[in-house]
């Protein structure tokens, strides 16, 4: 097996996975209907990515391993998304702050990705990039509205920035598996990314009104399978069907 | 640039039969979600791609392909392939129409498309009384392909489904 290639799918997949989850928990509980359904809209479409990555992952395998064992069996420590995923809706602020956070983010990884010299991943790339113009579409136009809304939807989305600004940089760590997958033209390499993405999101962030956070100091570890206390509710709630009654299906 | 589907003329009339199971009104071939369809001996090969990666109608649609096929006496082999993605170019004139009488506005051209759903212009057809005088509710609707809209002049709100290049 690829031990590389097949972590370096992880690596993508469990972001989309975890979020999606985390967006999810607000089907039937979003602060307005229209709000409700775009945010599971949007959980539907990384489910589905997360689908093809962890079916090729499944391939690379070659064992008795498949797309569901992958997705939902897997231990905590062996989940390698990044902190920012599983940060908590706290409110409406926090989920729109994460979401555009991640969105920016996901939209310029994927936009590299079509070029990967492995025609799955840019196969995925090309399709899941369409359905990630959306999300940072909305995302960023919701930013606009509460950063330049009222004094109370001013304040809550600049908090939420604040406090998820710490998880940014981990975006662009890389793992052993990043950097030999980059070595080989598969890979994207996100080092590159970076100065882009802080530019973009400060513009979105001053157009909204909002002060982009000066922090020195950021939070890393999920990467290498070390999260926060809000993953191991987030799998409880994912694997209990799984972990209940293996094998099921319907 | 429209990317032309391969199918076996001799396979339409069964393909033609299978509806897109949340648009009944649309064939599976008026969506252009069929890629590639030949017989070869008594064996199908059929290619088909999702609209949305998360589609949950891909499913259904591979069974009903199969059932269709097995009721015309043919075995079917069907391979999900996600390359060239699917684009809302794909979907035949004939599809439409039937979406726009079905009360789900078609999809306008890419840069119409996000001036409408910016909000920014009024200019996505009311299915119920032609007035363009609509607007948005929401980008995202009932399913991942459509987004809400409500039409100012008779009050009517429908679907519009969004374009995807």
């Amino acid at each position: 097996m690829n031990t590389n290639l097949y972590n370096y799918l992880l690596g993508i997949a469990d972001n989309s996975l975890i979020l999606g989850q985390r967006l999810g928990e607000l089907c039937g509980h979003g602060p307005s209907l229209e709000t409700d359904i775009a945010l599971t809209n949007i959980s539907l479409d990384l489910f589905g990515q997360v689908r093809s990555y962890y079916q090729y992952a499944a391939k690379v395998a070659g064992d008795n391993r498949d797309e569901d064992t992958i997705a939902m069996m897997r231990p905590e420590r062996e989940y390698v998304s990044v902190l920012l995923v599983e940060q908590p809706n706290t409110d409406f602020g926090y989920v729109i702050a994460r979401q555009f956070l991640f969105d920016v983010y996901h939209y310029m990884f994927l936009t590299e990705l079509q070029n990967s010299k492995d025609e799955t991943l840019a196969a995925i790339a090309k399709k899941s990039i369409k359905e990630v113009s959306y999300h940072v579409r909305f995302s960023s136009d919701w930013i606009k509205r509460l950063g330049d809304g009222t004094e109370e939807s001013h304040k809550r989305i600049q908090n939420a920035i604040n406090d998820l600004w710490t998880y940014t940089d981990e975006l662009f760590h890389q793992t052993e598996a990043d950097k030999e997958m980059i070595n080989e033209g598969v890979g994207v390499d996100t080092s590159k990314l970076k100065e882009q993405y802080y530019k973009h999101i400060s513009e979105v962030l001053n157009e909204a009104t909002l002060v982009v956070p000066d922090l020195k100091y950021f939070q890393k570890g999920g990467k290498q399978g070390m999260h926060t206390e809000h993953m191991g509710y987030i799998l409880a709630e994912l694997q209990y069907m799984q972990r209940a009654y293996p094998n099921m299906s319907w | 640039m429209i990317e032309h589907a391969d199918i076996d003329t001799e396979l339409i009339p069964i393909l033609d039969k299978v509806s897109d199971p949340e648009i009944p009104v649309l064939t599976i071939l008026d969506m252009g979600v069929v890629r590639y369809a030949k017989l070869v001996d008594d064996l199908v090969f059929i290619k088909i791609t999702p609209t949305y990666s998360g589609c949950p109608a891909m499913d259904v649609i591979a069974d009903d392909i199969t059932t269709a096929f097995k009721k015309a006496g043919y075995k079917v082999n069907i391979d999900l392939i996600l390359t060239p993605a699917w684009t809302t170019d794909w979907i035949s004139e004939e599809g439409r129409d039937a979406l726009e009488k079905y009360g789900i506005a078609p999809p306008l051209e890419a840069d119409a498309d996000k001036e409408a759903l910016l909000g920014n212009k009024r200019i996505v057809k009311c299915t119920n009384c032609g007035s363009h005088n609509t607007k948005l509710v929401s980008q995202f609707g009932s399913t991942a392909c459509k987004a809400l809209f409500q039409c100012e002049d008779c009050q009517e709100p429908f679907d519009y489904f969004k374009c995807l290049k």
